[in-house]
């Protein structure tokens, strides 16, 4: 599967590595259910380490669409919350 | 509970889909999503600049205090020398104060040089992006069916969307920063403007008075001692007509 990192760049990635990125995916939507910041920006760290260590980047010029979206590891909670309820944080696109 | 890759992703979609969705016809689809592209790699760059001017701002005031700090411990000096201690006192205070701010000053501007980082790399990437992007536009206008058509340009516009929130994202953020450090700029300058960290020389202030009061002070003794050289006068003997304290009597006995 093809994942983006925020800030960084696209990276395929297969199966193997896949089941443990999905994992780690769980445990920081856990952290983020709980309201523990410093967990939540460790695991995305963590994800965002594991997907550059097994995948392969994407060249820049590559216009796939990614199966999933790693968001930056420095999210506050607040700016994380804002996030995932599609508010604010990511600008609208102009439409 | 989906985890939070596939949520994000969904989020990032469903920005894109009300851009997918205004346009009209495929082609129509194609140029303006083409358009919000070129406007969004200027916004970037637009980002970019803003972000060195706030830098080159806090850099301009790290330089004005450094001075301030070389200023203080000088006029430190110059009052301990005097015997003012307590002049000193007060200067060497400031002095620390000025490097507290100074510290601070540094860990900003190392942050406003992430955000830019990140921002170059944004639009490079961007730039890579709406480039191919270009290219395919034009192949799927000139080979393919309406029906075609619109499958491609959905995958080409996810693609180049996703791509687009993450450098949205990007901008929005060293926005964010950019506003902080023009507001913690603006209070340093406030600072400075009222002399709470500025030298004493360059402000009104009592310390102030005290230190230049004490330079003239030195600065006339060191003229007068020169003068009375010049004029063989040597010691200074006080004008008879005034000679009536003892203070005076003793001090000329000795």
């Amino acid at each position: 599967m093809i994942v983006r990192i925020m800030g960084d760049g696209q990276y395929r990635v297969d199966d193997a590595a896949a089941a443990e990125i999905s994992e780690l995916d769980d445990q920081a939507a856990a952290a983020l259910e709980a309201g523990d910041e410093q967990a939540v920006r460790d695991l995305l760290r963590r994800l965002a380490e594991s997907v550059r260590s097994r995948g392969t980047r994407l060249d820049d010029s590559d216009l796939s669409p990614s199966d999933g979206i790693v968001p930056p590891e420095d999210l506050t909670l607040e700016e994380a919350r804002e996030f995932f309820s599609g508010e604010g944080l990511i600008p609208d696109l102009p439409a | 509970m989906p985890g939070l890759m596939s949520r994000a992703s969904t989020v990032v979609k469903a920005k894109l889909s009300k851009l997918l969705d205004r346009a009209e016809n495929p082609n129509e689809t194609l140029d303006y999503s083409y358009e919000q592209q070129l406007e969004q790699l200027q916004n970037v760059k637009r980002g970019v600049a803003d972000v060195v001017t706030a830098k080159k701002r806090l850099q301009l005031q790290t330089d004005q205090l450094e001075q301030s700090v070389v200023k203080l411990e000088t006029q430190a000096r110059q009052a301990l020398g005097a015997g003012r201690e307590d002049l000193a006192r007060q200067a060497l205070e400031r002095k620390s104060a000025v490097q507290q701010e100074l510290q601070g000053l540094d860990q900003q501007i190392q942050g406003l040089e992430q955000q830019q980082e990140k921002l170059v790399a944004g639009e490079k990437q961007l730039q890579a992006k709406i480039e191919a992007f270009r290219t395919q536009k034009e192949v799927i206008k000139a080979q393919y069916s309406a029906a075609e058509a619109q499958v491609r340009i959905g995958e080409a516009a996810t693609g180049i969307g996703e791509q687009m929130a993450d450098t949205g994202l990007a901008i929005q953020r060293a926005k964010d920063k950019t506003a902080q450090m023009q507001a913690r700029a603006a209070a340093v300058d406030e600072l400075v403007e009222s002399g709470a960290l500025e030298d004493f020389t360059s402000t009104g202030d009592q310390l102030d008075r005290e230190l230049a009061a004490l330079a003239s002070q030195t600065q006339v003794d060191d003229e007068l001692s020169k003068m009375k050289a010049e004029l063989g006068t040597g010691s200074s003997e006080p004008p008879k007509e005034i000679q009536s304290s003892t203070e005076e009597k003793q001090g000329t006995s000795t």
